[in-house]
């Protein structure tokens, strides 16, 4: 019990001494860092959060993630683009007040999503990753074959086009990564709360057993379906704030390799608990930054290749090693200490890499 | 309702194909107007399409069979299907390149048959060793963890695609920049290089085409025979259906599921040789032909032979037809949405049966 108890307490005290690194880190950080990694790595987290969230406490692994946040900044795109000489030229160019794009993009998506999530509302494991998986891929291969929502070279120019309260992103980039700041505490704050309400009980009751509930008169699919609707709406942040981020949208954002890399993502910050997501994201992209620096144009020294490689390498060794992820390490280690009863010394481990960007 | 509403669009579409659409005219054009013209119009098109189909579907059964297969028996979704796939491509063209030694501008006529089927078998050898390997390392301690496996062979495939792209192929044409995974293409057969007259509705159809069918035919039959009538098969068969109970009255399932795991990896092989020699071997059809087997095993059901064959045929014949048949009322409408009826049929027959056409509850 004491153990549970300094446990939640250490956990509380990273967590707030994280925050509190996080809202000074302009400050901390050079331009560099605080654009490619720390906001980069809040808006993955935000898209890997919403994978977390169906493989937590819904047992569904969704590959369906990524083309949402691709489907919602394509959406934010052509909706918000305008039409002027000499500008943009790719997609509908609808331009649509920003505020109402944002919303309608948003809508959009999750309206997508509850479709995909009726779909596949039947399918369990493995059979539900394989599907959602083909979500994306057919979202992929959509907005690449339509040209008239912009094909395969990219839909540039998003970030010209904020809401008002959002503010001018291109030239601040320090407001941008407030906006990514306050939307990942939301999020977090978000799927705290919907898993104590009466709906997230009983979604986590039929992560454990579906007939069960079934024959208790929940309506399983119904559950199921909406909450991938609320997966999809935390997707969709994360591919608004994409939008912006990046500027521009290309199939590629919802590309294989992107589907793979949120799930590396994902993995390496642990399937089972939501703080995994921005820890397995900023860890990925302080290796991608730190490999990609290190490797030479001609590829990687004797096996050849690029950071796909080492990072399949990374995948590999973290699923068969800790299929939780950091967080599951960081887990174990306070189970080992209870069995031998002394609190651990180092408390810094499963948080290593919030302290990694510190340095 | 959602099933009466399935029925009618069903229904619409054949009507459609059979006698709404129209061949485009002089000008404009409606909602009607395809490429090609209605069934009774143009019934040479409409059998073209057909083969087009049909054809497909033979290469999407040789790769998506022995996905399917090493699913039926050992729960493993392998992710990697799609990366074996492009090595088994890359390596037949490279083999086929020494063999002939005539370098990038070979044409199909100076090509014999011998010439193509070593390069065939020694992609296929190659793979399916590759395969064992994977397998025998990586996916045989953790057996019955099918989410843990599923993520081990996606970062197999991260590595092998990568690696790939950084090896193939070895050499490009002078004046061309090699920049990795540069599309290759394997010859077929001098003797596959014309056209076949059907005596059908006057249809002369490339006999090249007609022998993917073939292969993708008899690789079905190979496979039905070899489950069906030898012991292997029958022991691979009592392992899909109770994986327990046949290691439990002493068979040896381990070297059933490696012999399993050595025939679907060699299968992707198969397939991209034929796929190669009909088009190209190219980076990133790992991952479009990992979708293509995922949607045809999703279609058919998991693990089953009949499932893979009826799910290749209604997934090979919806591509062709919505290529063929969408309506083109301007310019930018409407063929690029024959994605999207990929997951139409997709969502249609999930609506019905969520574990595939001849799938089994698990």
């Amino acid at each position: 019990m004491t153990f549970d108890r300094t446990k939640v307490a250490a956990e509380r005290t990273i967590g707030v001494v994280s925050l509190v690194i996080a809202i000074l880190a302009p400050a901390i950080f050079s331009a560099f860092w605080l654009n490619s990694i720390l906001t980069q790595g809040l808006i993955l987290g935000i898209g890997a959060a919403s994978l977390i969230f169906l493989s937590a406490y819904g047992g569904m692994i969704s590959l369906a993630q990524t083309g949402l946040i691709g489907i919602a900044g394509y959406a934010l795109a052509n909706m918000v683009t305008q039409r002027v000489p000499g500008g943009e030229t790719k997609g509908l160019l609808l331009g649509w007040d920003p505020t109402l794009g944002l919303i309608a993009a948003i809508l959009l998506t999750v309206g997508i999503g509850l479709v995909f999530g009726a779909v596949a509302s039947r399918s369990y494991g493995i059979y539900f990753l394989m599907l959602t998986l083909t979500y994306t891929v057919i979202a992929f291969l959509f907005v690449g074959s339509v040209t008239l929502i912009g094909g395969f070279s990219p839909v540039a120019g998003v970030d010209q086009y904020t809401p008002g309260f959002i503010g001018n992103i291109v030239a601040d980039r320090e407001r941008l990564y407030y906006i990514a700041l306050i939307s990942a505490v939301f999020v977090y704050l978000l799927i705290r709360y919907v898993v104590r309400t009466p709906f997230g009980i009983s979604f986590q009751g039929i992560r454990d057993d579906p007939v069960r509930m079934a024959s208790l008169g929940y309506n399983v699919a119904l559950h199921r379906t909406l909450a991938f609707g609320l997966g999809a709406f935390i997707a969709a942040i994360s591919g608004v704030l994409y939008a912006w981020w990046f500027g521009q949208l290309s199939p590629t954002t919802m590309g294989l390799d992107a589907t793979i890399q949120l799930l590396i993502i994902a993995v390496l910050g642990g399937l089972r608990r939501i703080e995994g997501a921005w820890i397995g994201a900023l860890a990925f992209l302080a290796i991608n930054n730190t490999v990609t620096n290190h490797i030479p144009s001609s590829g990687l020294p004797v096996i050849g290749g690029t950071f796909n490689t080492v990072i399949g390498f990374i995948f590999l060794a973290i699923v068969i090693v800790s299929p939780d992820g950091l967080m599951g390490l960081w887990d174990r280690m306070w189970e080992t200490a209870r069995r031998r009863g002394s609190p651990p010394r180092d408390v810094e481990g499963g948080e290593a890499t919030v302290g990694a960007t510190t340095s | 309702m959602a099933r009466g509403a399935a029925v009618a669009v069903v229904v619409f579409a054949f009507l459609y194909v059979l006698v709404i659409a129209n061949p485009p005219p002089e000008v404009g054009g409606d909602w009607r107007t395809t490429n090609t013209g209605s069934a009774l119009d143009d019934p040479s098109s409409f059998l073209e399409t057909i083969l087009d189909g049909l054809t497909f579907a033979g290469l999407l059964f040789i790769v998506a069979s022995g996905f399917s297969l090493i699913f039926g028996l050992m729960r493993v979704v392998n992710m990697a299907h799609g990366a074996f796939y492009l090595l088994g491509g890359y390596v037949a063209y490279e083999v086929q390149q020494r063999m002939t030694g005539s370098g990038f501008f070979l044409s199909g006529q100076d090509v014999n048959t011998f010439e193509w089927l070593v390069p065939w078998l020694v992609a296929m050898a190659c793979i399916a060793v590759f395969g064992l390997g994977v397998q025998q390392l990586l996916l045989r301690w953790n057996q019955g963890q099918d989410l843990r496996q599923a993520l081990i062979t996606i970062a197999v495939s991260v590595i092998v695609a990568d690696q790939v792209i950084a090896h193939f192929p070895r050499t490009v044409p002078l004046g061309t920049q090699k920049y990795g995974g540069n599309a290759v293409t394997i010859s077929w057969p001098g003797w596959t290089n014309r056209l076949v007259d059907l005596h059908i509705g006057g249809v002369h159809y490339s006999l090249a085409r007609l022998v993917v069918l073939a292969l993708g035919v008899s690789v079905g039959i190979v496979l039905w025979l070899w489950l069906q009538k030898t012991r292997t098969g029958m022991v691979i068969r009592a392992g899909v259906d109770d994986r327990q109970m046949t290691s439990a009255i002493g068979i040896n399932i381990q070297w059933t599921f490696a012999i399993a795991f050595i025939v679907g990896s060699a299968l992707a092989a198969f397939g991209a040789v034929v796929s190669g020699s009909q088009s190209s071997v190219s980076q990133g059809q790992d991952g479009q032909w990992l979708l293509y087997s995922l949607v045809v095993v999703i279609i058919g059901g998991m693990g089953s032979l009949a499932g893979a064959a009826v799910g290749a045929v209604l997934y090979g014949l919806v591509f062709s037809f919505a290529v063929a048949y969408l309506p083109i009322t301007g310019s930018d409408c409407c063929q690029q949405y024959s994605v999207v009826l990929t997951f139409a049929l997709m969502a249609l027959v999930l609506a019905f049966r969520p574990q595939g056409l001849f799938g089994r509850v698990a």
